[in-house]
């Protein structure tokens, strides 16, 4: 590996990131504005959380009484891990540079370091919306985490690692594997996860004004101002990264390689940003059919997912018998 | 037991006399060379274990000191291993100490015995011989006993002391057995001859020595169902005990079933393996699982212990089970982190048990549900258990996190081709793993959250001072290890390869996992830098932070504005989530396993039946296996001695006549 190749690595990851972090929003207000179009509403466009954060951006520094630097440092931490996994992440390319450093258990490992943090600043308000926020988020986070690791396990089996550049290069090269019973339980079982942990409908809804029914939101109710803004961007990161994850791990084409070229890294970019955008749509479009669930029915549902991804590894190990 | 009370009751139970009188200073002198000695000691263990595990094994035979066998000890690195970390532990707590002694107004006596129990811990692993290993192993449960009742007076202490020396001799009956049956079927006394004549144990005698070792090592190490005594014992003993127990003794235990079950009759069956599997991951998910819903924040950590156990006697088994089949390379990965995470485990747990002491020592309580606020009282202590509750979550940048990894790996590449076994075995081990790291991480963020965030709970937590410099510097100490295993393996590495080397049973000749600034598996794909994680992350947060403070410039000066409270005046710390709620929602998606007892009472006025006077609200967590496994037991126990109690009415003329029997009985058989 040369200079030139290395350089074209770290230039891929580069761009990724910079297209998470000027994406996120976009995503978020493309969502909005299929909901608002579905339920018969004009919508506020698809700029329109990019001028929300500006205007957050603008506005004075609020620190409410009596908390510390717990508060003060989360929404960094949340943001900064969700940068980290951008980077991490083959999203346009197979080679980043982080790769080898972080594989999906440290991927999963990271997000749940921002979910830590969040959590950890909702109980530092010392109000009850801030406890119960983070009270019936990590509960969720710990019902996710056994289903997150386990379709990781089924996705590392065919590849025979839980790198990620090595499990998306052994499902471009075998596309035949996609349509296994094992591959297909994880993908029910991931999309499911990933609905719970970027509090999406029918887990959570991210546009409730009730506090009662909150979760996330009851949990960051207390920021204001530029800290909220971090807050919104790290979660409209946090979502459209695990968009990008779950596309590149069950429909890696379009990725550029480990060692691209200027074309192959366009092409890259703009593969993973339909991929995304449609499926952001579809998970917006799905969001109108459905209501929140009643929060002691939310376990039903993980319980669900967490056997299809138990399922899934069983069959993927069967399978992989069967053929080897 | 009676002699530990006896000699408890001549201490004086009253406090010291306060700071400044002569004998302040003195009690100051006693705290100084208890825990003087104490760190000496844990120094000579560090230096000793190093010594053996990277030179040649020391033997040493004093013959004068026990009649007939005298007293062998036999050094090897696997012994070196846990006599190191045993070592680094008492560095730690034995510098603590001298502070907390003197708040906590320790009696001379309990200040004598913490350097014995320390001795008794090295001893353990040292002990070359049966006769030895019991010698040791009798001494450091008779330490560890007289030192849980230091605080006697409190009826829960010797509740808890009752409780943990039934189980503990239980356990020592059963290791004395498998010991002594070992010793007869591999001729000799010494742990080398026996491990000579290993190949002509018959299979009945392994079964029973893995079968009674597992019970005894296993009620040490607080594997379920002989757990019971650890969430009583822990957090009744004083907290720099609790450390040394929880980070140090349980170890020996695991001790014991790697040297006997693994060293020497190692690797065994297909369901040896399979068992040792089975009981890690029930303790891990029980353990982890009480401690999500506990309030006491020592019992939290005591139940936290018998998890971290389970991953370790998981990730034990699956080594013994890889190598049963052959597959040394994985088999070598699972036996590293079940050494790594034994370590690591010990550098978290001994630094959260000394910062609860801190807290205790501080504000008197362990009741999370009374604490918080001790962030702004008590800035160092709180990022200490912070760095702890980080570790024992599991997450990156968490000194867990290493060991976590290379188990998980272990499990995802253990080799399935033709194997029904493994291909069940492994995925269902991943997700315990999985669930344990997940409830793990809410038990932490509770104890964190709650206990050391929001704002003050009770009078006590407003009122509490920080820990003085000594026990900030043992806890510091405790602070850089979990640093070391959480950032730079490496320097473990060396350690790890050396001990791995020493259990040739599990592993074979295969090389363990490098565990460079890169962590590699040699001949499996994956790898991991927990250090370049930490770095990337911290670029990561400042860019966060740059980009927050884009449009700065125009921002008006920050300000400091109440809490929203719907509106209302102000909101009192009553309002906040304590540690019961917080846990409420996980206690209702486990009702089934943890059977809490919850009654709601709503009283009404007297006037009118649609207003409500007062709700009450009380919620009882019992453990579901004491109830379920040892009320059973004790009962039955209890109504058996009733029986036998009418034999001995107090009459002479009856017992002369059981002794003119006895003795008829006698004279018959033996004619």
């Amino acid at each position: 590996m040369n200079a030139t190749t290395e350089l074209a690595g770290l230039a891929a990851t580069t761009l990724q990131v910079l297209a998470v972090v000027a994406g996120a929003p976009l995503i978020v207000g493309g969502m909005r504005q299929v909901r608002a179009r579905l339920e018969g509403r004009a919508g506020g466009g698809i700029g329109q959380p990019w001028r929300d954060l500006r205007k957050q951006l603008r506005k004075q520094a609020i620190t409410p009484a009596g908390t510390t630097v717990v508060f003060g440092f989360a929404p960094a931490v949340v943001a900064g891990s969700t940068l980290l996994i951008a980077a991490i992440l083959p999203l346009i390319a197979l080679g980043s540079p982080l790769d080898s450093a972080a594989d999906l258990f440290g991927v999963v490992g990271l997000l749940f370091l921002g979910t830590v943090a969040l959590t950890l600043a909702g109980l530092d308000t010392g109000t009850a919306f801030g406890g119960m926020g983070s009270s019936r988020e990590i509960t969720i986070a710990a019902l996710v985490e056994p289903t997150i690791l386990l379709a990781v396990f089924a996705l590392s089996v065919p590849g025979h690692s839980a790198n990620l550049a090595a499990i998306v290069s052994a499902t471009a090269e075998h596309p035949g594997q996609l349509v296994s019973p094992g591959s297909l339980l994880a993908f029910v079982a991931l999309a499911i996860v990933i609905i719970a942990e970027t509090g999406r409908l029918p887990v959570d809804n991210p546009s409730t004004h009730l506090e009662l029914t909150m979760i996330h939101e009851a949990m960051v109710l207390e920021y204001a101002g530029p800290r909220l803004a971090l807050v919104e961007w790290a979660s409209g990161m946090r979502l459209t990264v695990l968009l990008g994850l779950m596309a590149n791990l069950f429909l890696p084409w379009g990725i550029a390689g480990a060692h691209p070229s200027v074309l192959a890294i366009l092409i890259g970019l703009v593969a993973i940003t339909v991929k995304v955008a449609v499926l952001a749509g579809v998970l917006a479009a799905g969001e109108v059919f459905i209501a929140k669930l009643r929060y002691f029915r939310i376990p039903e549902l993980l319980a669900g997912s967490f056997l299809l991804a138990l399922l899934a590894v069983t069959a993927s190990y069967f399978f992989a018998t069967a053929t080897n | 037991m009676s002699a530990a009370h006896t000699a408890l009751h001549d201490s004086p139970g009253v406090p010291a006399p306060d700071v400044g009188s002569p004998a302040s200073g003195r009690a100051r002198g006693l705290a100084v060379l208890s825990g003087g000695l104490t760190t000496a000691l844990g120094a000579v263990g560090v230096a000793l274990g190093l010594s053996v595990i990277f030179g040649a094994p020391r033997h040493l035979r004093i013959g004068w000191l026990l009649p007939l066998v005298g007293v062998t000890f036999d050094l090897g690195p696997l012994g070196g291993f846990f006599v190191a970390a045993t070592g680094a532990v008492s560095i730690a707590v034995g510098i603590y100490v001298v502070g907390y002694a003197q708040r906590e107004h320790w009696v001379r006596f309990s200040l004598a015995m913490l350097p014995l129990f320390v001795a008794a811990m090295l001893l353990v692993p040292a002990a070359g011989s049966v006769t030895t290993f019991l010698l040791a192993w009798e001494l450091m449960a008779a330490a560890s006993l007289v030192l849980v009742l230091t605080e006697h007076h409190r009826g829960e202490v010797r509740s808890a002391g009752g409780f943990y020396a039934v189980m503990t001799q239980l356990g020592f009956a059963a290791i004395l057995l498998a010991l002594v049956v070992l010793s007869a079927a591999g001729r000799g006394d010494a742990f080398a001859t026996i491990a000579a004549h290993s190949g002509g144990i018959s299979t009945g005698t392994r079964t029973a020595v893995f079968l009674l070792t597992l019970m005894g090592f296993g009620s040490k190490a607080g594997l379920l169902p002989l757990h019971a005594w650890l969430p009583r014992a822990h957090p009744e003993a004083p907290s720099p005990v609790s450390a040394l127990m929880s980070a140090a003794m349980v170890n020996m235990g695991i001790y014991g079933i790697i040297r006997i079950d693994v060293q020497i009759l190692g690797p065994g069956p297909h369901w040896w393996g399979l068992t040792l599997m089975i009981f890690g991951a029930l303790s891990a998910v029980f353990g982890v699982l009480q401690a999500s819903v506990a309030t006491d924040l020592k019992r939290l950590l005591a139940y936290s212990t018998t998890e971290n156990m389970g991953l370790i006697t998981l990730a034990l088994g699956a080594a013994t089970l890889l190598s049963s089949y052959g597959a040394h390379q994985v088999a070598a990965l699972a036996m590293t982190a079940a050494l790594l995470l034994i370590l690591s485990h010990s550098a978290f747990k001994t630094l959260a048990f000394l910062a609860a002491g801190s807290v205790l020592a501080a504000t008197g309580l362990r009741d999370l549900d009374k604490l918080g606020g001790l962030a702004r009282r008590m800035p160092g202590t709180t990022v200490m258990f912070g760095i702890a509750a980080l570790g024992a979550s599991g997450l990156p940048l968490g000194a867990g996190f290493v060991g976590e990894w290379l188990l998980l790996q272990s499990l995802i590449h253990s080799p399935h081709d033709n194997n029904t076994l493994l291909a069940l075995t492994m995925p269902l081990s991943v997700g315990a793993v999985a669930l344990t790291t997940g409830l793990g991480i809410a038990a932490m963020v509770k104890a964190f959250g709650v206990g050391f965030l929001a704002r003050p709970r009770s009078a006590a937590a407003s009122a509490a001072r920080e820990a003085p410099a000594t026990m900030m510097t043992g806890m510091a100490i405790a602070a850089a290890a979990c640093a070391v295993f959480a950032l730079a393996p490496v320097l473990l590495s060396p350690v790890l390869r050396q001990v791995l080397a020493a259990v040739p049973t599990v592993g074979g000749a295969a090389a363990g996992p490098v565990l460079g600034a890169y962590l590699r598996l040699p001949g499996l794909a994956g790898s991991m830098s927990p250090g370049l994680i930490a770095a990337a992350l911290l670029i990561a947060v400042l860019i966060a932070l740059g980009l927050a403070r884009w449009g700065g410039r125009r921002r008006p000066a920050s300000a400091v504005a109440p809490l929203w409270a719907c509106g209302a005046d102000s909101l009192s710390p009553r309002m906040q989530y304590t540690a019961t709620s917080f846990a409420e929602p996980l206690q209702r998606v486990f009702d089934n396993v943890l059977q809490p007892d919850t009654d709601v009472e709503v009283t009404h006025f007297a006037e009118s039946q649609y207003l409500i006077e007062k709700v009450t609200y009380r919620t009882l967590l019992a453990d579901p296996v004491e109830q379920r496994l040892y009320l059973p037991v004790v009962r039955a126990v209890t109504t058996w001695a009733q029986w036998v109690r009418r034999a001995h009415p107090g009459s002479v003329h009856l017992y002369l006549a059981y002794g003119a029997l006895g003795l008829l009985i006698v004279l018959v058989i033996a004619r």
